[in-house]
């Protein structure tokens, strides 16, 4: 990666530059077929239609495409003394200027069509606001890789030429990927539902329990192909500039993802995973809404870092970035937690490490949350009537983003849930001023 | 202090304004007295049930002043030197620690009720939603020293996320 495509030069990133020109092709593939689509039902049900009305529908069509190209003309963009900045919008102009100390990750995104035509998206996140972020869709795959080596090169202080390191961590093996979508939860009790819908539907001829059953299983099935095909080859590295995710079937991304950007680890196991020792690690992230447009692994709060592998690879991968904490186990709560959580009370662990908390909860799908004391917003002590009378409390560890994220450790007694209230605010405010934290969002 | 864990945190405890007692027993009492008229309505119609109406709004009564009492004395807050503690509850009790440099937002707010007796709401929002640090029934000037100092300590202290 040490010499650029281009012959060696470095890039010239501060004059004007402009999309691909193919770009209005790959966005309006995403506007005109819904449209062909639409158009085409009535055409086909009819058989033929009236010249008129082919002439508007063509009409139509033709406009998206204006529509498009004009976008690409009045679109171009630089990087002007340490700032990207975008200029774009026919009727209203609109100029974006992002200054690259604010930037959060640097994602290469490639849908279906794009890959097809060889281009690439660029999208430059900086937490905050979703006005904050910048999408450059599309550019040629060798520059759009090229653009996004030189900005995190430039976000970093280094020159652009120098090389990056990148040491594999973790890639998702295709057949366990395979083996392990059906058995998810969201996957499976659906389908379960809709074969019982079905069998009842034969013998009672309701055509429409069958429908609904068809649609679930449509429902399902689609969104098991989605899983299946962001997740397809998934990878993680280790870079100089944290982590870098790679994977996707159709559509292919590229993400990095800065440590100091993960509030919290958790590692997930589904009751039907766990015969088979598997596990899934995401991570909080904070900062920056998820956009409609976005499924959830490519942005938003919870990136998935390893979709299916076994347990202990998973704390493999959890060890190089919190390092031995992954490793904590924990203590168990006292046995006389067992009456006020019974199905819970086997998997109920918490511990403390090294700057990390661990906490362990669940009653069929086993979370274990790591997370750092540096990102701790909050502790809270909690104590229901029935944990008062068995001489228990709850302290939470909350994290940046919504009420789930953060760690519980569960019915400790307490003593010891006591003992962390006093001792946990000073743990963590010395984390914070041991850490040095990330840019700060726009804001 | 009957609080067992939080309440023996050393330093002194500061607590809601008494008129917000009187304003919760009010809107007790507002609503057994108006279940109480409508027992009395319908008892010229049917005297059973407004006998049980009215029985019904005495234990309302009775036991939502007793709630009200108890659930007055958990409120307290404790500014120390890095962070607010603040504790609630009856049932559940709670006890929140947000250091000051995890503060993103302070506010202040006053419905129309607490406005008339010249309370304010005091709420504290960090990055994380699970937070929870909400001091009601201060009174205004109060609530305005405990904002304004609450913003400086958090500016001095800021921290990224």
């Amino acid at each position: 990666m040490a010499a650029s495509p281009t012959g060696g030069s470095t890039p010239v990133w501060d004059s004007w530059h402009r999309l691909h020109p193919l770009s209005p092709v790959v966005q309006a593939g995403r506007r005109i077929l819904p449209l062909v689509v639409v158009l085409a039902v009535p055409f086909l049900s009819q058989g033929s239609s009236t010249k008129s009305q082919t002439l508007v529908d063509a009409g139509l069509v033709a406009l998206a495409v204006v529509a498009g190209a004009a976008e690409w003309l009045v679109t171009r963009w630089r990087i002007e003394s340490g700032v990207l900045r975008i200029d774009t919008g026919l009727v209203r102009r609109r100029t974006t200027k992002l200054p690259l100390s604010r930037v959060q990750s640097i994602d290469l995104v490639r849908p279906g069509t794009a890959r097809l035509l060889g281009l690439a998206e660029v999208r430059v996140r900086s937490g905050g606001s979703r006005e904050g972020d910048v999408r450059l869709a599309y550019l040629a795959a060798e520059r759009a890789e090229h653009l996004r080596d030189g900005l995190l090169a430039l976000v970093r202080g280094t020159h652009p030429s120098s090389p990056v390191s990148e040491s594999p961590i973790a890639r998702t093996s295709t057949s366990r990927l395979l083996v392990s979508t059906p058995l998810r939860g969201a996957v499976l009790w659906p389908t379960l539902v809709a074969a019982a819908l079905l069998a009842f539907g034969r013998h009672l001829t309701h055509g429409g329990l069958v429908a609904v059953a068809t649609l679930i299983l449509l429902a399902v099935g689609t969104g098991a192909a989605r899983i299946l095909s962001s997740q397809y080859g998934f990878e993680v590295a280790r870079t100089q500039d944290g982590l870098l995710i790679r994977g996707g079937a159709v559509g292919t991304f590229t993400e990095t993802l800065a440590l100091h950007r993960i509030q919290a680890l958790r590692v997930v196991e589904p009751l039907l995973w766990r015969p088979f020792g598997w596990a899934k690690l995401v991570a909080d992230v904070a900062g920056g809404q998820r956009r409609r447009d976005e499924d959830r692994s490519a942005s938003g709060r919870i990136r998935t870092l390893v979709p299916v592998a076994t347990r202990t690879e998973v704390l493999r991968v959890a060890e190089s970035i919190v390092g031995p904490a992954a490793r904590e186990v924990g203590t168990a709560p006292p046995t006389r937690a067992r009456l006020k959580a019974p199905l819970s009370y086997p998997l109920l662990r918490a511990g403390l490490l090294d700057g990390y908390a661990v906490s362990v909860v669940g009653r069929v799908r086993r979370l274990t949350t790591i997370i750092p004391l540096a990102k701790v917003q909050s502790v809270r002590w909690v104590q229901g009537p029935v944990q008062r009378r068995l001489g228990l409390a709850t302290v939470h560890l909350d994290a940046a983003g919504g009420r789930s994220t953060g760690a519980a450790l569960r019915d400790r007694s307490s003593e010891e849930a006591r003992e962390l209230l006093g001792r946990l605010p000073t743990l963590c405010a010395a984390a914070r001023r041991s850490t040095p934290a990330g840019p700060a969002p726009l804001p | 202090m009957e609080n067992p864990a939080p309440g023996d945190q050393p330093g002194i405890w500061s607590r809601p304004n008494p008129r917000l007692l009187t304003l919760r027993r009010g809107e007790v009492g507002a609503g057994a007295v108006a279940l109480l008229l409508i027992g009395l309505g319908l008892s010229f119609t049917d005297l059973a049930v407004g006998a049980a109406l009215a029985v019904a709004a005495l234990l309302v009564g009775g036991f939502g002043l007793a709630y009200v009492g108890r659930r007055f004395r958990s409120w307290g807050y404790l500014e120390r030197v890095e962070d607010l503690l603040v504790r609630r509850g009856v049932m559940f009790e709670r006890l929140s620690v947000v250091p000051y440099g995890r503060m993103q937002t302070v506010e202040v707010t006053a419905g129309p009720l607490e406005r008339s007796l010249g309370l304010a709401t005091v709420q504290l929002h960090t990055a994380s939603a699970a937070s929870d640090a909400r001091i009601p029934g201060l009174d205004r000037s109060t609530a305005a020293d405990l904002r304004d100092r609450l913003v400086g300590r958090g500016e001095a202290t800021a921290e990224g996320l």
